[in-house]
């Protein structure tokens, strides 16, 4: 074998180790991270029903199951995040009472998405509105923009994160739908923890998924509907 | 008597001045740290008051950073000599106070470290985005203008550069205002008239703060101003004054119309506290009243008074920026239009606000850089209007 010969081998030898040590690296963490190969698809789009009348006043579980999947502390002090939270409503005229959770809507046309300087808050195509932490400056114009009050910002240093759910101190954060159970099948934390079933979960384009059959079937409303922000979540017994 | 000639006191007490301001603006610093170590957690802002103090300083000089510039478009694009003159110290005015406002506003991010993504990252809906071009715009224009100003074979590009600078403004208070107009759901917020109302505050704010500094700059360099410029100027105060009187109350009155809005308007001008108070008295009294009253009343209106009105305008300038911010995210968001509503995450509920001590030192912090920045400069290079020996126009 000639001088070349061998030392074409060895470069190829030496390329592939490097492309090897370079890629596993990444390889790992897309494992660790869950990552999945496949995009996202944009014919679906997730969102919520939620009945008002199974919903209990005093019933907290739906917010001590997100606090739990989301390793947020549980304080309710005003610089605490609370992701989602129970509001007890009455109307006015006729003192009607109304206990319901109240979360981020993941609007179709999310206010903050408009107002976020550097596309950090986005929307993905599947409808589920996010943080993206490395690119949030902290400046919290969508929290002044969101008409929910859905979101939080991260007034001290945090601890005991979930791997899955990465949060930072200066950053703003709000309801992820669960994306990463989400994205594993799953429903999300809230749902699957509410004893009455108030929550239903699901592909609101598909209409052969429950939540849109019951969507046709019973009276639904967006909150502040008037505003067209067309809302993932909608509430039933309003 | 002292052997030192009068020279050698104002020598050293300059240096004083740019120590004390140096001191202040280390403070903000300091203030800066403690945020960026412990968190906003140590501000009295939090997840409903969302931005504090902080945000009235910065507001106020970006605001006022455009207004001052009035003096020089009147001079540079209506040919006035008067104000020619003064378009130079005008011109360094705004570049100082929109560095104060910039780095209190850019210090008061969650993530000040990530600065640089919102210069490689823009999204082209968000009114901050294009806020962050129009801001270094400025800063850009604004220091060719003045050097179009300042040297000698530049200056017949000075007239281009002044309108240049002139609509550059207009859009750049128009992008604050809009901050607050394109808040869909917020009372407080989410008006056309936001705008235009930023735009004729900031002429009374910038001219206010011109009339300070002209007169400290005279005072220094024992020179008296021209009674018969003194004269117009106030006059001219008077005029916007008046004017940002008008929009804010056009306002509260449109407002006021609205039946949704009138529980806002309730709050903000009858019984949340502190709101109304500082409305009526700090931004209606102090900020316009008496100024109006230092400027017109016969027999007032000389150059002390003058002085005092600006200060008083200054003055009110915060306390209606600190009830337009502060106020209007206390007032509870309408999620539940009919309802009454209650929740851990204070929906239904007044917002309490008290603010700390670093918020201050920021604020104040930035008010130093703009200090510093003017006191230098018109120390080193020559910002002192020149007059001429009779004013034509």
């Amino acid at each position: 074998m000639s001088d070349i010969d061998l030392r074409r081998r060895n470069f190829f030898k030496t390329s592939l180790g490097a492309a090897a040590v370079a890629i596993a690296p990444g390889i790992l963490l897309f494992d660790i991270a869950h990552g999945k190969p496949q995009a996202v698809s944009g014919k679906v789009r997730w969102g919520m029903l939620i009945d008002t009348t199974q919903c209990r006043e005093g019933c907290n579980d739906c917010v001590t199951a997100c606090n739990k999947e989301n390793g947020l502390s549980g304080g309710t002090s005003a610089t605490d995040s609370q992701w989602i939270r129970k509001v007890e409503i009455k109307e006015i005229s006729t003192g009607r009472k109304v206990s319901l959770p109240m979360m981020c809507q993941h609007c179709e046309k999310p206010p903050c998405v408009d107002v976020c300087p550097t596309g950090a808050s986005f929307k993905r195509v599947d409808g589920i509105v996010l943080v993206d932490r490395h690119l949030c400056i902290g400046c919290r114009y969508c929290m002044m923009a969101c008409p929910y009050k859905a979101r939080s910002f991260v007034h001290e240093p945090v601890t005991g994160q979930n791997p899955d759910v990465p949060r930072g101190k200066g950053t703003v954060e709000s309801c992820t739908l669960c994306v990463h159970r989400v994205d594993n099948g799953q429903q999300p934390a809230c749902a699957e923890s509410c004893p009455n079933k108030a929550i239903l979960f699901g592909d609101l384009n598909d209409p052969e998924s429950e939540i849109s059959r019951k969507i046709r079937s019973v009276a639904s409303v967006q909150v502040r509907a008037d505003l067209g922000l067309n809302t993932g979540v909608r509430y039933q017994g309003l | 008597m002292s052997a030192h000639p009068p020279m050698y006191f104002k020598n050293r007490l300059y240096y004083m001045l740019l120590a004390a301001g140096g001191l202040v603006a280390l403070a903000g610093m300091y203030a800066v740290h403690l945020m960026e170590d412990h968190g906003h957690v140590i501000t009295g802002m939090n997840n409903q008051i969302v931005w504090g103090v902080p945000h009235v300083f910065a507001i106020f000089m970006i605001v006022a950073a455009s207004g001052v510039l009035n003096v020089a478009s009147i001079g540079s694009v209506f040919g006035k000599a008067l104000y020619k003159a003064r378009a130079p110290l005008a011109s360094l005015l705004s570049l100082a106070m929109l560095a104060g406002g910039l780095m209190v506003l850019m210090l008061d991010l969650g993530r000040p470290d990530r600065i640089i993504v919102a210069a490689t990252n823009t999204n082209l809906t968000s009114v901050f985005a294009w806020n962050v071009v129009l801001y270094s715009g400025m800063f850009a224009l604004v220091v060719v203008y003045l050097w179009t100003m300042m040297e000698r074979r530049m200056n017949p590009m000075t007239k281009p550069a002044g309108f240049a600078v002139f609509a550059w403004r207009f859009i750049l208070t128009t992008g604050t205002g809009l901050i607050f107009a394109f808040l869909t759901a917020r009372q407080a917020y989410g008006s056309a008239l936001l705008p235009p109302m930023f735009i004729v505050l900031s002429f009374a704010w910038g001219l206010a703060v011109f009339h300070l500094t002209q007169t400290i700059l005279y005072a220094w360099n024992d020179k008296a101003l021209d009674p018969a410029i003194m004269q117009r100027k106030r006059n001219l105060l008077g005029v916007f004054v008046v004017g940002s009187l008008y929009m804010v109350a056009v306002y509260h009155l449109t407002n006021l119309y609205f039946a949704q809005q009138v529980g806002f308007v309730r709050f903000i001008l009858v019984d949340g506290g502190i709101y109304p108070n500082l409305f009526w008295w700090g931004y209606v009294v102090i900020g316009n009243l008496v100024p109006l009253a230092l400027i017109y009343w016969p027999g007032l209106g000389r150059t002390r008074c003058v002085f005092a009105a600006s200060l008083l305008v200054v003055l009110g300038a915060f306390a209606l920026l600190y009830v337009f911010i502060i106020g209007g995210q206390a007032y509870p968001l309408n999620i539940f239009p009919g309802h009454e509503a209650t929740s851990s995450f204070g929906d239904g509920q007044i917002a309490s606000y008290s603010p700390s001590i670093y918020e201050f030192m920021l604020g104040f912090g930035g008010l130093a850089i703009a200090f510093i920045t003017t006191t230098v400069s018109a120390r080193v290079l020559d910002f002192m209007p020149q007059d001429k020996p009779h004013v034509t126009d």
